[in-house]
């Protein structure tokens, strides 16, 4: 992580033609040229000129963005660095079998959800981008409650996210993307404390029959860490319901510190991806409950002995 | 919905028809596919039908069209006395026009209208063809809605705009015209909002506001089709056989913001709940172009696959963001509020201020280090000369 206000990337060129957006046709934006010729040598200055040409070539709308809503110089450029720091320096995140990422073609990632705010989403996404050469962007598969939210619906689309239902799922899958879920829903993100680390119930597996259906490889992930970040010790159900929320939290901090309590406690994250579970030749089994069951099973399964793995290397919640 | 791959052979061989009947010449579209049809030397005939008479700029263009003026309620025998092989149905209004009775006489026109025209092709014996306008409003608005709607996507809620249902009732009744007529070749053509240069649209109409109303904490995705390559779609839709229903939209995405970025606009969001009041009310306090319909698309957005249309068609329209800035071109620099110039102004103007400041500090610490280095020279100097008073004055502190 460099410092100052934005980290400023060099444009890459490769898989420039991949983009999504480029293929739907969109004129090729001119170069970020800073308007004032830079003094040779000097980093802060070049560091600014281009934070400023980055800020004009948004202000003129001279960006792509692809048919899910996808803004991937915006995800690069401001999204991500943002969520680098808050992954290195404030999870202090490990990540291993990084090598079971596909460097191109599609996989769906299965992931474990907790925390409260889906924050594991987001540093699974981080984990996605910095393991990988160039550095993959995870499609996120998200409730219709978020985008439902203004704003949150917004960001969500910018940094790649898109509701949750088969078609997306498969057309992300189709056009060769790495697709994040998360079966558990908000089963698991709102789930008390004294729950942490069960997974929950699968639903339907309908990521199973998406993944069958596009023969796309299953990579389970296992997130430990984000159960402590907000540990949640009771849900004031009545409240929830007002709020048309699926529940209202009470942890050590909220609401009894206000927006304070809305700071993560700095845990210590473990991020793992487990080894690929091909599908390719299940893709006429996509409609058998069955075979989706078993599958979505041995995901589940594979899940949670890695978290138990995981959490005796990590006695402490908040080590260093 | 019937799948729209059928074969392109299918009907009567040289299956262009001959006598071509266009429904609400009185508008741009309706007159633009009427005069370029006449002038194809395929067709025989062709005969515009429309309550009202088109206005002046639109009457010069239908020299070779015959403009009949029909009475909405009048007799449902007039197609099959004109001999009609194919209608394109046209008159189909996507906004109501608070001068001519609103919303009751959209509606009025969109299902009644339709309605007739379907009872009249039903009895027209010699009809082949039957091309409908329809919108892609037809998928409604979800929080729930795929981001892409493919031709066989089913609207999961019913939309607010008026104009999205009355779009859900016509193909409603298309579906049954093709159950008791299916001799006669459908085509649906769901187009995305049209744009371009020429078109006066609802859309248009918007984005050539110096400030444009948004949605606050919303930034749908958006498609437009270029209007000349709706006319194109429309065109061969009547010459060619392509049964079954088709999105038409250019390729890609601009999301609202984007647009308005790019069309060097100001964007005014505006909190949900005021803005549905006012479009709820009727809409005539300045912001005419901004109904239910429109705020359900600047909500949700909304954006097709034109894949069956390109393979079918053999046809690709510009794309959205091509579309989009042909449209900005015509409608001239003069009327931007933010251009491209005075961005890159501004930006040269704040980098030099910055430069200009950092300037100013490095030669302020220049001087500070410079003043701090005499001094210690100085003080150097001094304990060469007299060593040992300044060794006398270091141990006495």
């Amino acid at each position: 992580m460099s410092a100052g206000g934005f980290a400023v990337p060099p444009p890459e060129d490769a898989g420039d033609l991949e983009r999504p957006a480029r293929r739907n046709g969109h004129p090729v934006p001119p170069p970020a040229e800073p308007a004032v010729p830079d003094r040779p040598g000097d980093a802060w200055d070049r560091r600014v000129a281009a934070g400023l040409a980055f800020l004009r070539q948004r202000l003129s709308g001279q960006y792509e963005v692809d048919e899910f809503g996808f803004d991937r110089e915006l995800t690069e450029r401001v999204f991500q660095p943002a969520l680098s720091r808050i992954f290195h320096g404030w999870f202090r995140t490990e990540v291993t079998g990084a090598a079971h990422l596909p460097a191109g073609g599609p996989a769906l990632i299965v992931g474990n959800h907790s925390g409260t705010l889906a924050l594991d989403a987001l540093m699974l996404s981080v984990a996605v981008h910095e393991h990988t050469d160039p550095g993959r962007h995870l499609r996120l598969l998200g409730a219709d409650l978020v985008f439902r939210m203004p704003f949150v619906s917004e960001l969500a689309r910018k940094s790649g996210g898109t509701v949750a239902c088969n078609p997306d799922a498969e057309r992300l899958m189709c056009g060769g993307e790495l697709v994040g879920v998360f079966p558990e829903g908000f089963k698991g993100v709102g789930k008390h404390f004294s729950q942490r680390y069960k997974l929950q119930r699968f639903g339907r597996g309908g990521f199973v029959s998406a993944a069958l259906r596009t023969g796309t490889p299953i990579i389970p992930a296992a997130i430990v860490g984000a159960e402590e970040i907000y540990p949640m010790l009771a849900d004031i159900k009545p409240l929830a319901r007002l709020l048309g929320a699926p529940y209202f939290p009470v942890t050590p901090t909220f609401p009894a510190l206000g927006p304070l309590g809305l700071i993560p406690l700095p845990s210590k994250w473990l991020i793992e991806f487990g080894e690929p579970i091909r599908t390719a030749d299940l893709v006429d089994s996509a409609d058998d409950p069955l075979v989706v069951f078993n599958l979505a099973d041995q995901v589940r399964e594979t899940i949670q002995q890695t978290l138990h793995r995981l959490l005796e290397r990590r006695p402490d919640p908040f080590a260093k | 919905m019937p799948a729209g791959s059928g074969s392109a052979a299918r009907g009567a061989p040289g299956g262009v028809p001959r006598v071509v009947v266009v429904t609400g010449v009185s508008r741009f579209i309706g007159a633009h596919v009427a005069a370029r049809l006449a002038v194809d030397p395929r067709v025989a005939r062709v005969i515009g039908l429309d309550a009202a008479a088109p206005p002046p700029d639109l009457a010069a263009l239908l020299g070779d069209v015959d403009v009949i003026r029909v009475d909405p309620g009048s007799g449902t025998s007039v197609l099959a006395d004109l001999g009609a092989e194919a209608v394109v149905h046209l008159a189909v209004a996507a906004q109501a026009d608070p001068g001519a009775g609103g919303r009751a006489v959209q509606k009025e026109l969109n299902v009644i209208g339709t309605m007739q025209v379907l009872a009249a092709c039903q009895q027209a014996a010699r009809l082949r063809k039957l091309v409908l306008r329809s919108s892609t409003a037809a998928y409604g608005a979800s929080f729930r809605d795929p981001a892409v709607f493919t031709e066989e996507t089913e609207p999961r809620e019913l939309p607010r705009g008026g104009f999205a249902r009355d779009i859900l009732d016509i193909e409603g009744y298309l579906r049954g015209f093709r159950r008791r007529r299916p001799d006669v070749t459908a085509t649906v053509l769901r187009f995305a909002p049209l744009i371009g240069p020429r078109a006066d649209t609802t859309l248009s109409r918007y984005f050539s506001r110096p400030v444009v109303p948004t949605v606050l904490g919303r930034d749908p995705r958006l498609q437009f089709v270029h209007s000349d390559d709706a006319l194109e779609v429309l065109h061969r839709a009547v010459i060619e056989e392509h049964p079954g229903t088709f999105n038409v939209a250019g390729a890609g995405v601009l999301t609202l913001s984007q647009a308005i970025r790019r069309a060097g606009r100001l964007a005014m969001p505006v909190i949900e709940p005021g803005l549905s009041a006012t479009a709820a009310l009727g809409a005539n306090v300045g912001l005419r172009s901004f109904g239910l319909d429109q705020l359900d698309l600047f909500v949700h957005g909304r954006v097709v696959d034109t894949t069956r249309l390109v393979t079918e068609f053999g046809f690709t329209p510009r794309t959205t963001a091509e579309a989009f800035d042909e449209f900005i071109r015509g409608q001239g620099e003069a009327t931007r509020v933010l251009d491209t110039e005075r961005l890159a102004r501004a930006e040269q103007a704040v980098l030099a201020g910055i430069r200009q400041v950092r300037e100013a500090v490095r030669e302020h610490a220049g001087q500070d280090r410079e003043s701090a280095r005499e001094r210690a020279r100085q003080v150097r100097g001094a304990a060469r000369e007299h060593p040992g008073q300044v060794r006398a004055g270091r141990e006495g502190s």
